[in-house]
């Protein structure tokens, strides 16, 4: 252990005349978030030696893994011929052909072995009569380039994310991973070289600050779907890293692209997993019609999600939705065996009756498309390796610093993404970065000195919303960024609705400097906590609008009403957004796509209308 | 004779009475347990009330919205709302359960909520479960195998699969634990219903070879042999499990080896 390894170190610099004190750690690499890829590459740094410590502002099991119902998808062929390369045609295609087909290669080749490590885990996954892991239909998943319906996605019942996120604990308690569970992170410590130094964070049970150095600094601290109003993230759900890549002065990449899942309850917004699609389920309008065969002849229901989200709002608009305010749609699992239903979706089953008071087996499920989860984030290449585009190059390496799982653009969601898809990518993607780090870093390699006022940033964003006495509370600021998201950054977009949200996100965005915090203590200060988290919300919130102000054309996710079809010739290319705090600016940017593959065992899939 | 009243600067004193809001028609009372650890002050309960129809249907909607709109020092954990991830667990209306899976309507008169029974608590509604993590851990809760492993899946029947049923969807809320009478009493020797809950998911999972080392650790008087059948735990448990039942088939195994 390094001589200076979790000193105390007293005295520290001062704030506005206020003094914290700080508690500094070192360690080999620092990953924050403990879902399912900082679980994962937690695991992976520790057994190749690394000194990993892994700071998570909740209970590793209260993770938003925890919520993923229908499963991961790899092509292991179980249930009947598969290939990974049909799994990449269908990502690609999925991404609407905005994915890095290269990073695309790395996942849907290194699926099954993924897959395979987490059963020898323990992971308790469903079974096929030969006792093989059992493998459901899912959306946009084919065989043969498109010609058949695929099994592809490997379920525990509908509580995968649950099942895999236990089991990554386990793994990270058998391997003594070293927690620091309920601190939060609040920003990245950056030198004058651009490298990434590690991170600083609040010990919320006391209050305390803590500077954790690392030669890297793996940041998988998921989406921020609470930037909207409706999501079926979790309240925790605030893309905390992804702000943080801003406030360092480093770009987010595609962040347009917001995916809307068909099915969140009506009301709560609680997810009704596309497993439930996959096992036979199908969608009805107001006149009793399977409409989704009219939008999608071939693929029907199990189209990809974009495709599903906008038929459903089409037949809302048309007056077709279901209800006293004809403003949802029914999803029907009632012609279902109940014991299938039991078998395999019994999680729904009970989320139906609680959240909706439905009995699934004699009722269908109103639905609505919700928002559920970010293609866009911070660009990394497969290695995880966060990138930046300076003096012209469009991948460089920021050193020190990795990011994975949907806090990442990798990018292999591209435009949108397949269900079963995002799973398989925090485990994939957290292997990877655990190897890179083991090829970047030599266990117990010595430290740099670190900059002077290193923990600045952080402590002055911390002292500054701490002692916030404006006129907004933080919940009317978070209330008026998530109805401004909802209604002017949906399922379908035009010009005139993306400026207006732009003014009206901007307003919030200024409105920040009147935030009033009313808990003043250090211990368990959730007022404060929220008010950080708001502040990472909303410079994500502000990109996302511009972005989708930005792009002129409709792909995947982003559909634009005023430019409804897909140009390759001008916006095949990844957006990149900077912020400017201070002037609360946005710049924006591009990378081109990578157009090539990892290897010759696959050549690049030419893009094609994107029809299911 | 043993002292049964709490210290006194334990008690739970009447707390604060906040207004109604203003121009709300249907409204619920709420009355929640306060501790703030940064003064002297004894915890306390404070009134709130609720304009249901400004408001979710569920308990967590309802502090939620306490939260935002009259109260923002009222802490409490929560996160997924959709009683998978196990943050938000605490006594509500007498019982331990999840706040966003219980609905307001399901409880006649005030509502009542008070921290998991017989923890330590942190601030207001959290409690540190420092201790019932260590004893999830302790049970080693991962897959032991000896064998190679194979290249592709290890094997395992429908059947065998079944049996994990009732096992695996443990969300580790500690509601189970903490409405355990014999945890109270002896949380730092006995592992609790949660613990051995899970103890037997791996106990019982067929591609597991280290039963006899798993029972071994298990092999105690107080570890194990402290559930004494008192069912508190399957009666609350969120996700309708029967940490009892387990336990019982625990202490088979341990018979069964002995013959």
């Amino acid at each position: 252990m390094a001589a200076n390894a979790n000193a105390n170190s007293g005295a520290a610099p001062a704030v506005n005349g206020r003094a914290y004190p700080i508690t500094d750690h070192t360690f080999d690499v620092v990953v924050v978030g403990a879902g399912g890829a900082g679980l994962r590459a937690t695991v992976g740094c520790s057994q190749a030696g690394l000194r990993t410590a892994c700071i998570s502002k909740v209970f590793p099991t209260r993770s938003h893994t925890v919520a993923a119902q229908g499963g991961i998808s790899a092509s292991l062929g179980n249930m009947g011929p598969d290939d990974w390369r049909w799994h990449m045609y269908d990502t690609v295609k999925g991404s609407d052909w905005l994915g890095d087909q290269d990073a695309i290669e790395y996942l849907c080749k290194n699926a099954p072995a993924a897959v395979y490590e987490l059963e020898h885990w323990g992971v308790p996954f469903s079974r096929t009569e030969a006792g093989k892991i059992y493998q459901r239909p899912f959306g946009g998943m084919t065989t043969d380039y498109g010609k058949g319906i695929a099994q592809r996605t490997c379920a525990a019942a509908d509580r995968t994310g649950h099942a895999i996120l236990h089991t990554l604990y386990g793994q990270a308690l058998r391997n003594s991973t070293e927690f620091f569970i309920e601190y939060f992170a609040i920003d990245l410590i950056m030198d004058e070289h651009g490298r990434c130094r590690g991170v600083v964070a609040l010990k919320m049970d006391d209050g305390t600050i803590h500077r954790f150095r690392a030669h890297q600094t793996i940041l998988a601290t998921g989406g921020y779907g609470r930037a909207y109003f409706s999501a079926t993230s979790a309240h925790t759900c605030t893309g905390d890293g992804n702000a943080m890549v801003l406030r360092a002065g480093l770009p987010l990449q595609d962040m347009e692209f917001v995916q809307f899942h068909p099915t969140g309850i009506y009301g709560a917004g609680c997810l009704i997993t596309e497993g439930a699609r996959g096992e036979g389920g199908y969608l009805t309008n107001s006149e009793g019609e399977r409409f989704m065969e009219r939008y999608a002849p071939s693929a029907k229901d199990l189209a990809s999600r974009d495709v599903v989200s906008r038929a459903m709002t089409m037949e809302i608009r048309g007056g077709r939705g279901v209800g006293r305010g004809k403003d949802h749609i029914y999803l029907h699992l009632d012609h279902l065996d109940p014991k299938i239903l039991h078998e395999r979706l019994p999680g729904i089953s009970e989320s139906a009756k609680i959240f909706a008071g439905v009995d699934v087996t004699r009722e269908p499920i109103p639905v609505l498309p919700t928002v559920h989860y970010n293609m866009g984030g911070i660009p990394t290449n497969y290695h995880g390796e966060v990138l930046t585009k300076r003096d012209g190059d469009p991948d460089t390496v920021v050193p020190g610093l990795m990011a994975i799982g949907e806090a990442a653009c990798v990018s292999v969601h591209g435009a949108n993404r397949l269900g079963s898809n995002s799973l398989i990518d925090l485990v994939v993607f957290g292997r990877a970065a655990g190897l890179r780090a083991a090829d970047l870093v030599k266990p117990g390699e010595s430290h740099a000195e670190l900059p002077a006022g290193s923990a600045d940033l952080s402590l002055s964003r911390l002292d500054r919303f701490r002692h916030a006495s404006g006129g907004t509370p933080t919940a009317e600021l978070r209330d008026r960024m998530q109805r401004t998201m909802q209604s002017n950054c949906a399922v379908y977009r035009t010009g005139d609705v993306l400026a207006e949200g732009q003014k009206l996100i901007h307003d919030v965005w200024r409105g920040t400097a009147d935030v009033k915090v009313t808990d003043r203590s250090l211990i368990w200060n959730s007022d404060l906590v929220e008010t950080l988290e708001f502040d990472n919300l909303i410079t994500q919130a502000v990109v996302t609008m511009e972005g989708a102000l930005n792009r002129q054309e409709s792909r995947g996710a982003q559909a634009r009403e005023d430019f409804p079809e897909r140009d390759d010739k001008n916006w095949m290319k990844h957006t990149l957004a900077w912020i400017d705090e201070a002037r609360h600016a946005v710049t924006l940017d591009y990378r081109p796509v990578h157009t090539y593959t990892m290897t010759n065992e696959i050549q690049y899939i030419e893009p094609k209308a994107r029809v299911y | 004779m043993a002292q049964i009243a709490l210290p006194k600067n334990s008690r739970v004193v009447e707390g604060k009475a906040w207004p109604k809001p203003a121009g709300a028609t249907r409204l619920t009372e709420f009355k929640i347990y306060r501790y703030d650890p940064d003064g002297e002050s004894n915890p306390r309960t404070d009134t709130y009330w609720v304009d249901r129809d400004d408001c979710g249907p569920m308990i967590l909607d309802g502090i939620i919205w306490i939260k935002n709109k009259i109260d923002p020092t009222l802490t409490f954990r929560r996160s997924c709302r959709e009683g998978i991830c196990g943050s938000c667990a605490m006594n509500i209306d007498g019982l331990n359960t999840l706040a966003c899976t219980k609905a307001m309507d399901d409880v006649k008169g005030a509502i009542k909520i008070y921290p998991l029974p017989h923890m330590p608590v942190v601030k207001d509604l959290v409690p540190d479960l420092t201790r019932f993590y260590a004893q999830h851990a302790f049970i080693e809760p991962w897959l032991h195998t000896e064998t190679p492993s194979p290249e592709k899946e290890w094997k395992q029947s429908p059947e065998d699969r079944l049996k994990l049923d009732g096992l695996y969807e443990c969300i580790l809320c500690a509601c189970c634990s903490t409405s355990c009478p014999s945890y109270w009493w002896n949380g730092d020797r006995y592992l609790g219903p949660a613990a051995l809950l899970q103890a037997y998911r791996w106990l019982i999972d067929s591609r597991d070879e280290a039963t006899g080392e798993r029972l071994d650790a298990l092999e105690d008087p107080f570890r194990l042999y402290r559930c004494h059948t008192i069912m508190n735990c399957a009666q609350v448990c969120p996700k309708g499990l029967n940490p009892a039942k387990a336990i019982a088939e625990i202490k088979k195994m341990m018979v069964m080896r002995q013959v």
